[in-house]
């Protein structure tokens, strides 16, 4: 079943669209929220900590554990040759094994497991394993990973047109280049796993992550079991944004070897720096392009590459580099596109999926090229981006999808007006014109983003609806909730069916043997799918409970109601709680299970093209930042956001998401600077060195608003997904900074700006404008065709 | 890992000569503690959620940069209880003799309904302050601080000081920020309960000093100058500590085993602050919250170094002697009191003696301290007049981090002639240390744009910095020039205050 009458009145939209607090709240501001780590060990419980390499690549000749087996509280160190079925955890393609057995591939990659009585003894026992190791070359330059195509997937293109003739018409030609870096998920909660044994051969794991049923699945393949001799709780996450979806599945699985060996509850906790040091994160990328223009910035075609570097293993790059290609061209429409993608293999640990899974560093080069074109023409920006935006007639993605709604126009129309653009574009002129310190910029930038999973088959989900007979309502799902507010949406969901107050709903974990084969909480999709699933279940039961009580009471279907936690029908009315009451005891069943599959998704990548989402959703933000000239430190003071998230079913949730998100996003594109040193080993190992935005980067004006406007697809109550996308509204703050760099060059030329864009990035850039100045602006351009590819 | 190896009768017959039982006393929230033996360098973070069983503070990094652990901290002061907000996973478990802990269990009601929230908690609900919620018992304890020390919305810029040190990665802060805000909106509720007078009763009973054993580990908590220095000098090998700001990593991060440690924070002799006409003294256990504000009222050019030196929490533990005694080449306050010409005083048993600061330090991390002495504090000639300051701390992230360059410069001007210039850098060299070629390309030059910045063109014959995570050496070396530049414009709108000038700084909410 895939489709769903939906009640819009007002009065029965009293639960969904209203701002309840996330269901956690309470406990969370009493520290009452329980986290894995909060859980008391068990009298025996043991606590794993894994042994790290000491090289980045390599043999590894010997393992030396004998000073670590006589530290005090050490248990047991555990080997590869404990697993007892696969040792290794890839999620989608093989390559990450579990323990390393001959060869290191990244630095920190672990080895061993030492299993001991306390956290701090398995710790340092993990210090005092000697490895001998044969070290080679490590891979760590992406332009020799490019030149010697050593990739870890096959690349993927997509194509549109004929882009070499386009390039060779077009009037100007421009080219680019920009380094883009990757960044640390830093949830909050860092990774951690419980593995009990069960009485029946099986494991029960207690594990933070997006991804329970992989868990399950992994877990089982590791021990050589069925899936059903491992079940996988989770009932909340102290943050995941991605680093979670994959990530979480080797501490779980070395969990429960330890715990199949020891026969006791193990624990694994990684410390920060650890945590910094051996899970993957955003990629970074290497992206080139060639764009042709008319004189008027209208793109002709553009031929776009983009290298992620994947790290060592497969991962999820697939995908995310997919997405990445999937989103190279945002808001934007290319008649003639050739994109491409490649996999590039590093030795660094394997990065992996992060809010927007690739989307961002695709977008980046989609919003390089118009802000590019725009100084090279001497044209405002925001004239080229509205210029190019699709639109009835120019509405074919390079992957053959074509958009069906257009909102973009009227959103930006609606911020140039509302944050007045204009007039703080003339404001900023004069204020750079005399300020030979600070210097300010303005950018506005749309977001589009696609809305599915680009692997078809994820696109589903499932919910259980238990009605007791109190009239009180548990519900499961498949989805996991990590602070986005997921479960307070099912609840807000499932009270809407039944016209019952949402507090009244108790949604907690999720569980492997409650929903099975479930999808990550991943690619935004949470509340579309499960909150569908949910809405299914809660339906059959509210149809059920209408036609018994029609038969119970002889009277039409039709006039039963529900509302305001009563139940209406010709000649009655009763409680929602007594009419559970009177259902059970005409054994009526008052549970469901329910399911969801999005329909109309597709994507054949043989062909390079389909329907990969369902929808998209929309966003714009209009930044205004300051560059300091002579520190390059930089700060954002204006921020305007007007984002579309389709009928709201929670607006205080869905505007935490945008607010958060682009925070995130802001914090990805200046101060989150991940480094590595020389040898390989991460540098940028903890909150010390590398730096998330702090409350202070918060912008002093941060306005956001929700367009109104209602999912012209049949989604949960005609809402939008809200996850991912608002991170991308970030990348206006990039490009406020080059338009306040382009100050130097008189608008003329803006420094590629690889990011992070740091205080340093930024003093180079100055550096760079004001030679390019120096060079071109005195004496101007010869005007006519420009030959810069 | 150096083994630290101690001997345990020696430990023993010394503890036995200063006299009495082990034992620490404090209130956990409305419980009296005593604690005999505990690990030395056990953080209050493990202490409450190994020991205890309070889960509801969180373990976020261990290293004193997220916040989650935010806990209040009591203190009794001059006849009344002080609060204010540290790292539970710095401060180590025996400094928390003679104080009150609180944690975020005693802010929450058994029933938590809503109407039983603590202001701070329900305006966090109420403002959808919380998504994952793994940061927000650690706000909820940075805002009972603020909320405790301020009877009134106290304005953004405070909000952000007292919560810089709070990472959040879900919200963007915004709903944080409307909530420190609104929870002053409500009705005031009483904080009577803060008051643990039984403490007090309690401790008049013991007067030497308190100190913890576990093993042959051993945690010392003199309380004046007279045992820490006999202290010191039985025990050699001892580290001290303060707010264990830096120490503390030590044992989170590389697992290093507890030496003997002795605790300055109590020591009266080193807590003092005087301003007399001959000059300033600083105690070097004076907590930077302890002294910013004294410290300002004489240099006010000050304030922002001070604001951006870690975090609130941070500021509450760690000291100047901490800061200086560690001798990192990237500590903010040596530049600064350097430029200041401090002298630092130094004493054992054998005597006192006092040199220039910047002669302390000898080599990365090592510095002239013997080991029976003690760092007492730090002399700084009164101000001239004419003295022109100017602090510039250049990093990656405004708030709650470390400088890629720290300059302070100090001059005079007579007759629109520079005089006695001193500049002195943190994060340039393996010491902080004066620019002996740029203050002498400074020096006599009259007052001018162009005497700036040919004096920070001498940078580099001063400094050869190396590169790292925080900055290149190439951006060390040019901001440090530019930042000439900078002090230029800065004095100079303060000189000329009749024209209108450049804006000189970026409009950031923590500045």
């Amino acid at each position: 079943m895939r489709h769903f009458k939906i009640e819009h009145s007002a009065k029965a939209m009293a639960q969904v669209g209203r701002s309840i607090p996330h269901e956690s709240a309470i406990k969370q501001v009493c520290g009452s929220a329980t986290y894995l780590d909060d859980k008391s060990p068990p009298v025996d419980g043991l606590f794993g900590y894994p042994v790290l390499a000491g090289v980045t690549c390599g043999r590894i000749v010997t393992m030396d554990t004998s000073a670590a087996t006589v530290m005090p509280g050490v248990v047991r160190i555990i080997t590869a040759a404990d697993v007892p079925g696969l040792n290794d955890v890839g999620p989608v393609f093989k390559g990450d094994p579990l323990f390393a057995e001959q060869n290191v591939e990244f630095h920190s990659q672990p080895l061993l497991l030492i299993v001991a009585t306390s956290y701090e003894q398995a710790r340092k026992a993990a210090r005092a394993v000697q490895v001998e190791y044969e070290v080679s070359p490590a891979q760590l330059d992406i332009h020799q990973a490019i030149k010697q195509q050593d990739w870890v997937r096959p690349p993927h293109a997509l194509e549109q047109g004929n882009v070499q003739q386009a390039l060779v018409n077009a009037r100007h030609c421009i080219s680019g280049q920009m380094h883009i870096g990757g960044q640390e998920h830093f949830y909050l909660e860092g990774q951690i796993s419980i593995a009990s044994p069960t009485e029946d051969g099986g494991m029960f794991v207690q594990c933070s992550t997006q991804n329970p049923a992989e868990i399950q699945h992994l877990v089982a393949k590791v021990l050589n079991r069925p899936f059903n001799y491992v079940t996988v709780e989770m009932r909340r996450m102290g943050g995941g944004f991605g680093g979670k979806e994959t990530q979480a599945a080797a501490w779980a699985c070395m969990a429960a070897v330890a715990a199949h060996v020891t026969g006791k509850t193990v624990r694994i906790r990684l410390a920060r720096g650890d945590d910094f040091r051996i899970t993957g994160k955003r990629h970074p990328f290497f992206n080139r392009y060639q764009v042709g223009v008319d004189e008027t910035g209208l793109i002709e075609a553009v031929d776009i590459e983009l290298n992620g570097y994947c790290g060592y293993s497969a991962d999820l790059s697939d995908a995310i580099v997919d997405r990445a290609l999937f989103h190279a061209d945002n808001a934007y429409h290319y008649p003639n596109a050739r994109i491409n993608g490649n996999r590039c293999r590093v030795n660094t640990v394997s990065h992996t999926a992060f809010r927007g899974f690739g989307g961002p560093q695709g977008m980046m080069a989609a919003e390089q090229i118009v802000d590019d074109i725009a100084y090279h023409l001497g044209i405002d920006p925001l004239k080229v981006r509205k210029r190019n935006l699709y639109r009835p007639g120019r509405d074919l993605t390079p992957y053959r999808q074509r958009i069906e709604q257009f909102v973009m126009a009227d959103m930006i129309a609606q911020v140039e007006s509302e944050a007045r653009y204009w007039q703080r574009r003339e404001a900023i002129t004069m204020f750079n014109q005399l300020s030979p310190l600070i210097k300010k910029g303005l950018s506005l930038t749309p977001v589009k983003f696609g809305i599915s999973f680009t692997l078809q088959h994820l696109n589903q989900a499932g919910a259980l609806v238990l009605v007791y007979s109190d009239g009180s309502v548990h519900v499961n799902h498949g989805g996991t909730e990590m602070g986005q507010g997921l479960n307070t949406k099912i609840a807000q969901i499932v009270a809407q069916v039944f016209s019952i107050d949402a507090e009244l709903i108790l949604v907690n974990a999720t569980r492997t043997d409650k929903v099975p084969n479930s999808s990550p909480t991943a690619a935004s999709s949470g509340t579309d799918l499960n909150g569908m699933a949910a809405l299914n279940a809660a339906n059959t039961i509210r149809q059920r409970l209408v036609e018994f009580l029609a038969d119970h009471h002889r009277v039409p279907a039709d006039s039963v109601r529900f509302e305001s936690s009563r139940v209406y029908f010709a000649g009655g009315e009763m409680d929602f709680s007594e009419l559970a009451q009177l259902a059970y005891v005409n054994r009526i069943s008052l549970s469901e299970s329910g399911f969801y599959a999005t329909p109309k998704v597709h994507y054949d990548r043989d062909k390079a093209e389909g329907h990969p989402f369902f929808y998209f959703s929309h966003g714009v933000a209009l930044s205004e930042v300051e560059i300091d000239l002579l520190t390059g430190e930089n700060t954002v003071t204006r921020v305007d956001i007007l984002h579309d998230v389709g009928n709201s079913i929670n607006p205080a949730i869905d505007i935490g998401q945008i607010e958060g998100g682009f925070i995130q996003g802001m914090g990805w594109l200046t101060t989150e600077d991940l480094r590595w040193n020389a040898d390989g080993s991460l540098a940028s190992a903890g909150p010390a060195t590398y730096k998330i935005p702090a409350i202070g980067d918060t912008p002093a004006e941060f306005n956001v608003s929700l367009y109104d406007s209602e999912n012209p697809e049949t989604s949960v109550f005609k809402s939008k997904a809200v996850g991912e996308p608002p991170f991308m509204l970030g990348i206006s703050v990039w490009s406020a900074i080059r338009n306040a760099l382009a100050s130097l060059t008189d608008y003329r030329f803006a420094p590629s700006l690889s990011t992070p864009a740091t205080p340093e990035a930024i003093l180079n850039a100055v550096a760079e404008a004001r030679q390019w100045a120096a060079a071109h602006l005195h004496n101007p351009e010869a005007t006519g065709r420009t030959t810069e590819c | 890992m150096d083994a630290v190896h101690f001997d345990l009768t020696c430990c023993l017959l010394v503890f036995d000569g200063i006299g009495g039982e082990h034992l620490i006393q404090f209130m956990l929230n409305d419980e009296y503690i005593e604690l005999t033996t505990a690990a030395p360098n056990l953080s209050i973070l493990d202490w409450l959620r190994i020991h205890q069983g309070k889960t509801g503070t969180k373990e976020g990094c261990a290293s004193g940069d997220c916040g989650a652990c935010t806990v209040v901290v009591g203190e009794y002061q001059n006849g009344e209880w002080h609060y204010r907000s540290v790292n539970a996973c710095l401060m180590l478990i025996g400094n928390l003799h003679a104080r009150h802990l609180v944690t975020i269990e005693a802010l929450s009601p058994a029933a938590q309904a809503f109407d039983d929230l603590h202001p701070v908690q329900r305006a966090l609900v109420e403002c959808h302050g919380s998504q994952c919620g793994f940061c927000t018992p650690g706000f909820v304890m940075s805002l009972l601080a603020l909320y405790l020390n301020h009877s009134q919305y106290p304005g953004k810029r405070t909000v952000i000081h007292a919560l810089g040190g709070n990472l959040c990665r879900c919200t963007g802060y915004q709903p944080i920020l409307n909530a420190a805000q609104r929870c002053f909106a409500y009705p005031r509720v009483s904080s009577d309960w803060l008051a643990p007078a039984q403490l007090l009763e309690r401790l008049d009973k013991h007067t030497e000093v308190p100190s913890l054993t576990s093993g042959s580990h051993c945690f010392f908590l003199p309380q004046d100058l007279g045992q820490l220095l006999q202290l010191k000098h039985d025990y050699p090998d001892a580290r001290f500590v303060a707010g264990g700001t830096d120490l503390s990593l030590e044992y989170s991060q590389q697992l290093k085993c507890a030496e003997p440690l002795i605790s300055v924070s109590q020591c009266t002799a080193l807590k003092r602050f005087t301003h007399t006409d001959t000059g300033t003294f600083i105690g070097s256990a004076l907590t930077y919250g302890e002294l910013v504000g004294d410290f300002c009222s004489i240099y006010p050019e000050t304030r922002e170094l001070f604001e951006r030196l870690g975090s609130c929490q941070v500021r509450n533990g760690g000291t100047l002697g901490g800061s200086i005694g560690n001798a990192s080449p990237i500590g903010d306050p040596a530049p600064l009191l350097i430029a200041l010409q401090a002298q630092i005083e130094v004493q054992s048993l054998r005597g006192s003696r006092r040199m220039p600061l910047e002669q302390f330090f000898v080599d990365y991390r090592k510095t002239e301290l013997a080991d029976d002495e003690v760092i007492v504090g730090f002399h700084l000639p009164l101000r001239p007049d004419g003295l022109h300051l100017a602090c510039h701390k250049i990093s990656k992230r405004i708030e709650d981090d470390i400088s890629a360059v720290c300059l302070v410069a100090a001059f005079e001007l007579e007759h629109q002639q520079i005089q006695n210039a001193r500049c002195a850098f943190g994060g340039m060299a393996a010491v902080p240390a004066r620019a002996h070629h740029t203050e002498l390309a400074l020096e006599g030059q009259p007052w001018s744009l162009n005497t700036l910045k040919s004096a920070g063109e001498h940078i580099q014959q001063d400094f050869s910095p190396l590169s790292d995570v925080r900055a290149s050496a190439e951006y060390r070396l040019q901001v440090s020039r530019n930042l000439f530049t900078r002090i230029w414009f800065e004095q100079q709108a303060r000189i000329d205050n009749v024209n209108p000038s450049p804006v000189t700084r970026i409009q950031h909410a923590a500045l």
